[in-house]
């Protein structure tokens, strides 16, 4: 008996001790959802820091953006505690902050790889706001992550600023009261380059489109192909690629037989600089078609991808948000500061990143608070300049920043391995500017 | 661990991992692995896991496209939200109904052969799955983008206060997010443990382990071993689609990737980690690849210059560039390291080392017990088991 009855103390004292710990638990898990009840999420109110996520790619196709993105959101944390030389803030206008935090508290960030991929960018935004307690996340490089973490910010009613993402979608039919995009648009790419094109190319085209198969692609390849048509030209074909392809050669070799004399690479990152590498490759450029020379059109360029293709991309049109070679106060206080930590110029990806996290550290400190609802209020409709992009505005109706957009060129006579993009034309704001009804969408409660 | 087999011990491990489940939020909280989506995660991939071992485990079939499994039960569960409303249960019920009605048609294939060609096969039939899904059936899945719940969907069950509510998926009201969504994934991988237990303990589960052992053996004694395979990759399916409506459960989003061929090898390092053919080692293999993949990813320079800040300065820097290769972005480095030692000294993955720490410990008390004679106290006893 005594065999029998000594393992059932230990049983009975294991299942005691499971249930009892299974009792104790549970006031800790009705106060912790209860106390979320009372105020917003992650108040750092009684904290003597405010913690910033930042969630880029740091492995796949976009991975060399995420890398740049990092880099510009810690040089914005070192300006925003008032280390280095403060950078964009000496230009800001109007400027609420004064270099020593945000609302007084020393800013403090952690950091998470998406992948690229929507799960692994959730699972790691859910992290940030459960785990390390962020009252703001930003982060980019594709749209469809974008737009994933973009509603996850409503679910859980915590600010997520848009890093790089140019897809409609972001402000358009999937716009969230919760999600800010400072960087321009497919819509925007399209009315900025069409007059371009017209003045280089004519109005007598044939194109083909080459398109990154995911939300971003899409709304590109509707975007241009309504301006090229719009200016007279025949669109031949459109042709869908897998994100991450590697291998183009495969889609470029029908090109060469379609009778088309534009080749339109809605693709970005890696991918553009594979696909643009096999077209040079492939002769497409010193083609005769139709009595034309053959031309390429990368509707969103960067410098990064500029950098990557190297020589193939000398006269190649695009637009892009930003580039450090611009004049003015902002750009060149920035361009200093980053060139300074880092040993080279930031890149598009970088100047939007690190101006989401300042203008959203702006908002609360113009806001008094952190509260979600109040900050988002201070966003919206907000206009300020220095920036790097003249006179923007932050419009309320769909959290779409308007501002102007550089036309670019591959530079034929680069003078140093970053003077890649040469600017072809600035196209002011107005003439970028559309209403927000065109793309529908729902931005969703201040209050969640 | 349970040595000896019995109705009674099995309760007791099935008590015992009862409260270690639903005590989680709380003994992995020291180790920054106590919040919700985390644990979600634990459970869910857990439970994937613990399906796999019922057919690699038992069978030794060894499945190298398990995600597309995963993959059809998310977007089984996303369509049920669409159409049906944001009840969970209904999604789970979809993706059943789908998982294993695909576990049906490819394992009826690729069953017809054995090791290395059937992997290959069941590969092949998830790359395929990954491929329509991500870009020929983009009506369906929405591709890379993702399928997500809108507005502008069905729902017929939803009333109209909920319908413009935010899309999060509710059981009668209880919103499946946060500590709500992880005690519901955890109450069902309870049952799956539950039914994981009954199978290995059942005269199928033999079956199963006779195939394992010697499958030409089997064949010869005049038994027809192919309903007994296809039926432990039906299940084994149907975990895996429970898993992914899981996912979608506590994120309705479901997307392509969750079928790519990385996701259906990460669950067989899991359940080799953790060690194939026990109970429990699976789940914890899934809950060390995850806490791996969450916790030391998000380690920077910033954090590892936290940890090390009590070395002197020339030696911090050192210490932090190089610790820096194995986290952050390096972490798969760091599991694929670990991976190594494991299969290289503990081939039986964590369980074989738990068993060895306890047969350790299990001999000298036993020792004493003998010399004495008799009435070693219940402290030993406890340190015996």
């Amino acid at each position: 008996m005594s065999i029998i009855r000594r393992p059932m103390n230990r049983r009975s004292l294991l299942k005691a001790g499971a249930a009892s710990s299974l009792v104790l638990a549970t006031p800790t898990i009705i106060s912790r959802s209860a106390w979320a009840e009372t105020n917003f999420r992650n108040d750092p109110t009684n904290s003597k820091t405010v913690t910033f996520g930042f969630n880029v790619p740091q492995t796949g196709a976009y991975a060399d953006e995420g890398a740049d993105e990092l880099r510009a959101y810690q040089l914005a944390v070192k300006h925003l505690n008032g280390e280095g030389d403060g950078g964009m803030l000496s230009t800001m206008k109007p400027l609420s902050l004064n270099g020593n935090g945000v609302l007084g508290k020393k800013v403090d960030y952690v950091t998470g790889d998406t992948q690229t991929k929507s799960d692994a960018a959730r699972a790691s935004a859910k992290r940030m706001i459960e785990k390390d307690g962020v009252v703001m996340w930003s982060g980019g490089s594709s749209s469809g992550v974008a737009i994933a973490q973009q509603s996850l910010a409503q679910e859980m009613g915590v600010v997520f600023m848009c890093g790089l993402t140019h897809s409609n979608d972001t402000t358009g039919k999937d716009k969230r009261r919760y999600g800010f995009r400072h960087f321009f648009n497919a819509y925007m790419s399209g009315a900025a380059l069409g007059p371009v094109l017209e003045k280089e190319m004519g109005k007598d085209r044939r194109a083909y489109h080459l398109t990154a198969d995911y939300t971003w692609g899409w709304t590109q390849e509707e975007s241009i192909a309504n301006t090229t048509e719009g200016l007279g030209w025949e669109t031949v074909n459109k042709v869908r690629t897998p994100l991450g392809a590697g291998d183009f050669s495969q889609y470029i070799a029908p090109v060469l037989n379609s009778g088309a004399d534009v080749l339109i690479l809605n693709h970005y990152g890696k991918d553009m600089i594979n696909s643009l590498t096999q077209a040079v490759q492939f002769g497409l450029r010193d083609k005769l078609v139709n009595g034309k020379n053959f031309e390429i059109i990368v509707p969103l360029y960067s410098r990064l991808m500029a950098q990557g293709a190297g020589e193939n991309i000398k006269g190649i049109y695009g637009t892009t948000n930003w580039n450090w070679s611009l004049q003015d106060e902002g750009s060149k206080a920035f361009v200093k500061s980053f060139g300074q930590e880092y040993g080279f110029p930031p890149s598009q990806a970088a100047h939007t990143c690190y101006v989401q996290t300042l203008l959203y550290a702006d908002a609360c400190e113009r806001a008094g608070t952190f509260n979600p609802a109040e900050v988002i209020k201070a966003l919206e409709d907000h206009q300020f300049d220095g920036m790097g992009n003249g006179p923007t505005l932050y419009r309320g109706s769909d959290h779409q920043c308007f501002k102007d957009v550089l036309v670019v060129k591959g530079n034929e006579n680069a003078t140093s391995q970053f003077d890649l993009l040469e600017v072809v034309e600035v196209t002011p704001a107005s003439q970028v500017t559309y209403d927000p009804e065109i793309f529908g969408g729902e931005l969703g409660p201040y209050k969640v | 661990m349970m040595t000896k087999i019995s109705p009674r011990s099995d309760l007791l491990m099935l008590v015992l991992f009862t409260a270690a489940i639903l005590t989680m939020p709380i003994w992995l909280a020291p180790i920054g692995a106590g919040y919700p989506d985390l644990l979600q995660k634990f459970a869910i991939f857990g439970l994937f896991a613990l399906g796999f071992n019922l057919l690699f485990g038992l069978t030794g079939y060894l499945s190298f496209g398990h995600a597309a499994f995963l993959g059809i039960g998310s977007y089984a569960a996303v369509w049920s939200f669409k159409l049906l409303g944001m009840n969970p249960i209904p999604a789970l019920l979809f993706s059943v109904v789908f998982s294993s009605l695909f576990a049906v048609a490819i394992g009826y294939i690729s069953l017809r052969r054995s090791g290395i060609y059937f992997s290959i096969l069941t590969l092949a039939f998830a790359q395929m799955s990954y491929n329509l899904a991500y870009s020929v059936l983009t009506p369906i899945t929405n591709g890379e983008t993702g399928l997500r719940v809108l507005q502008s969907d069905p729902r017929l069950f939803d009333s109209t206060s909920e319908a413009s509510g935010p899309l999060i998926s509710n059981l009668f009201g209880i919103e499946m997010t946060g500590y709500s969504g992880f005690y519901f994934c955890a109450v069902l991988l309870i049952i799956g443990f539950y039914i994981s237990q009954r199978i290995f303990r059942s005269p199928f589960g033999m079956m199963l382990r006779a195939v394992k052992s010697n499958q030409n053996r089997m064949s010869y004694t005049g038994l027809n071993t192919r309903p007994y395979t296809l039926a432990a990759f039906i299940i084994s399916g149907t975990f895996a689609g429970v898993a992914g409506s899981l996912l979608a459960v506590t994120d309705p989003l479901a997307g392509a990737e969750r079928m790519q061929w990385t996701a259906s090898g990460e669950v067989v390092l899991m359940t080799i980690l953790g060690g194939a053919g026990t109970l429990l080692g699976p789940i914890l293999g899934a809950g060390l690849i995850k806490y791996f993949e969450n916790i030391f990813s998000a380690y920077n320079e910033q954090t590892l210059h936290a940890i090390f800040s009590f070395l002197p300065d020339f030696m911090e820097g050192a210490v932090v560039s190089l610790a820096s290769l194995f986290v952050g972005e390096g972490w798969h480095l760091t599991l694929g390291l670990l991976f190594m030692v494991i299969v290289i000294f503990l081939p039986g993955g964590i369980m074989e080392g738990f068993n060895r720490i306890t047969k350790l410990f299990r001999r000298r008390p036993s020792r004493v017990g003998k010399r004495t004679g008799h009435s070693h106290s219940p402290a030993s006893a406890n340190a015996a088991e």
